[in-house]
């Protein structure tokens, strides 16, 4: 375990983090959207659990838990809304959900 | 009771409370005339009382300060609410309380079925409040809170029947007329009191006095504080230029014209000239400049009261010419003569306005004097009492006008001149004119109104009470101030009396040679012979031989139509100075400044931020992905720029 340096774990978390941002801006189905997020989270718990065996401080997983327990709520949440959004619009691609606007 | 002098100012503001806050449910109109009669009756009783204790002590302990509360505290700036009562101001509050009751007690049957009785009788009682402050205060503060408070309250009374025509408008015209030149005196008065302040750090009455002797203060200061004090009692005693006022005020009931408008409120001017007397004998130029303009004043509106028909506007004219005699009084520094001729006038012309009021009752609100006539018979007492006034202002010897009246012409002749004397003369003749002429045409000669539709009669006893007091006193008030000519060693009484409060200004008035008792005499026997022949001429064309009025007037055509439009001043004042402000007010104020300049800047404001938006706006497109790119490049942005800052 030790012998993997850090280096490769903040790499690839950085890279999730990206494909995360990538798909947020590109993607136009709001479940993909919102599966991208998860992923931006994921990439940040990470990191967090990264810094936290390299400094040996607990407090980064402790963190972790945390995020893992309101990423959970904000899925329900969130799916709940594309359910109800989705049963108003009969669609869930993001760019046709453009109410809010001047 | 000098120390309770305060409940003679209390009494009428708890009257004006009870009335004002619940006449409207009181409804019964005996019981407000009670309440409102009673308080002005016991604050009479109580100057009374004052005047008795004050006359017992010696003569250099008889100015008294009554000292209620400090009223104004801030940095060397002390003013406390404080009454004076010294000879001056308990003359001035007998004058006051004493007329005012009497004519509370007239309106009661005046005012008889009004449907503002009670607001009637709230407003008298809060002017007295007023009127007995401004009499009383102890320093320039006070005096000015009575001096705005007896203004508010001519305003409120003037218009009292706002629902009213008058003349070309209404009766609120007129209150408004009234009470916006009054604020014009009412500037330069505030300008004097400003500049007496910056002068001698004080509006205390007694320091500011002798201050004004003591100190070295060069004669320029003094004649602008007495110029401006001087301009403030032009508005309120109805002086040229600011006299316009006073015959519009007519339009108020004739109680009020009588109390406010003749007896007690245009006075008000007097008094504080009177008061201020050191002052302005510092100030010899406007000494000269206050008896010049009262001398013009009581000719010019002595004149237009020649031809005028409505008997209140006569009477209004005659108010304002006596007032004029007054100041020239008080100009040729016969200060103490100017307020005795206060206390005459306010006698026989209160008289003058209740008998007028009386006919205006019994006539059913005719004022037209051509529309009367012969109302000797109809309306005895009335009659016998108007006769006496009319007596009494035109100078008959023995009746309280004549002593004053002639006080003030010798004194205009002794310390003014000649021209004084003969101007004020000649004034005399026509007042005694005119006043025959609204009398003859009144009550004697024959009927010139419908008598089908007017029936003449007597006014209940409670108007005619009044008169009958007010009748004696126009009799017997002379007789206090007899002049030294005839009662020889005992002096002037009324005078010896108030001469502690001008024995500073007495000092620096200039006499003019030496005058004799044969020269005073011979003076008084012209002025009667004047006054008679006046009395006797209206008396012979305006009953016996109309013919001849109809011969005068056609001869002078312009002078009587000059005459008959007041000169036209109410014309250029409006051409001079009413109507530049309305247009200047519409045309550059509202039309330019406000809906212009004001309006165009607001509503360019908006419209900039409008026609912004319209393009800013877009940026809201509703698509969530938009937004996260603004944020991802923001953040982007924020990231970039602190690795750079490294």
């Amino acid at each position: 375990m030790s012998s993997i340096p850090i280096e490769y774990y903040l790499i690839l978390s950085a890279f999730m983090f990206i494909v995360g941002v990538i798909g947020v801006l590109i993607r136009r189905n709001a479940i993909v959207v919102f599966m991208c997020i998860e992923l931006m989270l994921n990439s940040a718990n990470l990191a967090l659990v990264t810094f936290s065996s390299y400094l040996g401080n607990p407090a980064g997983q402790v963190f972790v838990f945390f995020v893992m327990t309101v990423a959970a709520a904000e899925a329900a949440v969130g799916l709940a809304i594309i359910i109800a959004i989705f049963r108003n619009k009969m669609t869930v691609n993001i760019d046709e959900i453009n109410i809010f606007k001047w | 009771m000098i120390n309770y002098i305060y409940l003679a100012v209390i009494l009428p503001l708890i009257g004006f409370l009870i009335n004002g806050l619940f006449g409207r449910k009181i409804k019964n109109e005996i019981i407000i005339g009670i309440i409102g009669s009673s308080t002005v009756g016991i604050a009479f009783l109580v100057s009374l009382g004052a005047f008795l204790q004050t006359l017992s002590l010696p003569v250099d302990q008889r100015a008294n300060t009554v000292e209620l509360f400090t009223w104004l505290s801030a940095n060397g700036l002390n003013i406390k609410f404080a009454y004076l009562v010294d000879q001056l101001s308990l003359t001035m509050s007998l004058i006051v309380t004493g007329v005012g009751f009497l004519i509370h007690v007239y309106s009661i049957g005046y005012m008889h079925g009004d449907k503002g009785y009670w607001r009637f009788f709230a407003y008298l009682n809060l002017f007295i409040f007023a009127m007995m402050n401004l009499v009383l205060g102890d320093n320039f503060v006070v005096l000015f809170l009575g001096w705005e408070g007896v203004g508010l309250c001519s305003y409120l009374l003037i218009g009292f029947w706002y629902d009213k025509k008058f003349e070309k408008s209404t009766t609120a015209d007129a209150a408004k007329k009234a009470f916006i030149v009054n604020r014009i005196g009412d500037f330069g008065f505030l300008l004097g009191m400003f500049l007496i302040y910056y002068t001698f750090d004080s509006l205390n009455f007694h320091e500011v006095f002798s201050k004004a002797q003591s100190l070295s203060i060069n004669e320029t200061t003094f004649s602008l504080i007495a110029l401006f004090l001087f301009i403030g009692a032009t508005g309120k005693s109805a002086q040229i230029p600011l006299y316009v006022w006073l015959p519009d005020a007519m339009a108020g009931p004739t109680p009020v014209s009588a109390l406010i408008h003749a007896a007690t409120m245009v006075t008000a001017g007097v008094y504080m000239v009177s008061r201020a007397s050191i002052l302005f004998a510092s100030a010899p130029a406007i000494m000269m400049l206050v008896a010049v303009i009262g001398l013009l004043t009581a000719l010019f509106a002595a004149s237009i009261g020649l031809v005028q028909n409505d008997i209140k506007k006569v009477l209004a004219y005659s108010t304002i010419s006596q007032l004029g005699y007054m100041f020239l009084a008080a100009g040729v520094g016969a200060f103490s003569a100017s307020i005795f001729h206060v206390m005459t006038h306010a006698f026989f012309k209160a008289l003058l306005f209740l008998g007028a009021g009386s006919v205006i009752h019994g006539m059913h609100e005719e004022q037209n004097i051509q529309h009367y006539g012969g109302l000797k018979k109809y309306m005895p007492k009335t009659y016998a009492t108007f006769l006496i006034a009319a007596l009494a202002i035109s100078g008959f010897p023995g009746l309280s006008g004549f002593f004053s009246k002639d006080e003030i012409l010798w004194y205009a002749y002794a310390n003014g001149g000649f021209v004084f004397w003969l101007i004020g003369a000649l004034t005399a003749m026509l007042t005694a004119f005119y006043i025959f002429r609204l009398f003859s045409l009144t009550f004697l000669g024959e009927e010139r109104f419908d008598h089908h539709k007017i029936h003449p009669h007597e006014s209940p006893s409670v108007m005619t009470i009044p008169l009958i007091i007010l009748a004696v006193l126009s009799v017997i008030g002379g007789y206090v101030g007899i002049p030294e000519v005839f009662s020889g060693e005992n002096g002037n009484l009324f005078e010896k009396w108030l001469a502690p409060i001008y024995e500073p200004a007495e000092q620096k008035i200039m006499h003019y040679g030496f005058h004799t008792h044969t020269q005073e005499i011979l003076l008084m026997a012209i002025s009667i012979i004047l006054a008679l022949s006046a009395i006797y001429f209206a008396l012979y064309i305006y009953t016996k031989n109309k013919n001849i009025t109809e011969n005068i007037s056609n001869r002078f055509r312009k002078f009587y139509n000059l005459l008959l439009n007041k000169y036209y001043v109410d014309e250029i004042y409006d051409a001079a100075v009413v109507n530049p402000i309305k247009i200047g007010s519409e045309k550059v104020l509202w039309k330019f400044t406000d809906s212009f300049i004001i309006d165009g800047i607001v509503n360019g404001a908006a419209k900039i931020i409008a026609v912004i938006s319209e393009y800013i706006r877009k940026i809201q497109t509703g698509i969530a992905q938009f937004y996260a790119i603004v944020i991802v490049a923001g953040i982007a942005a924020v990231l970039l720029w602190i690795i750079l800052s490294l």
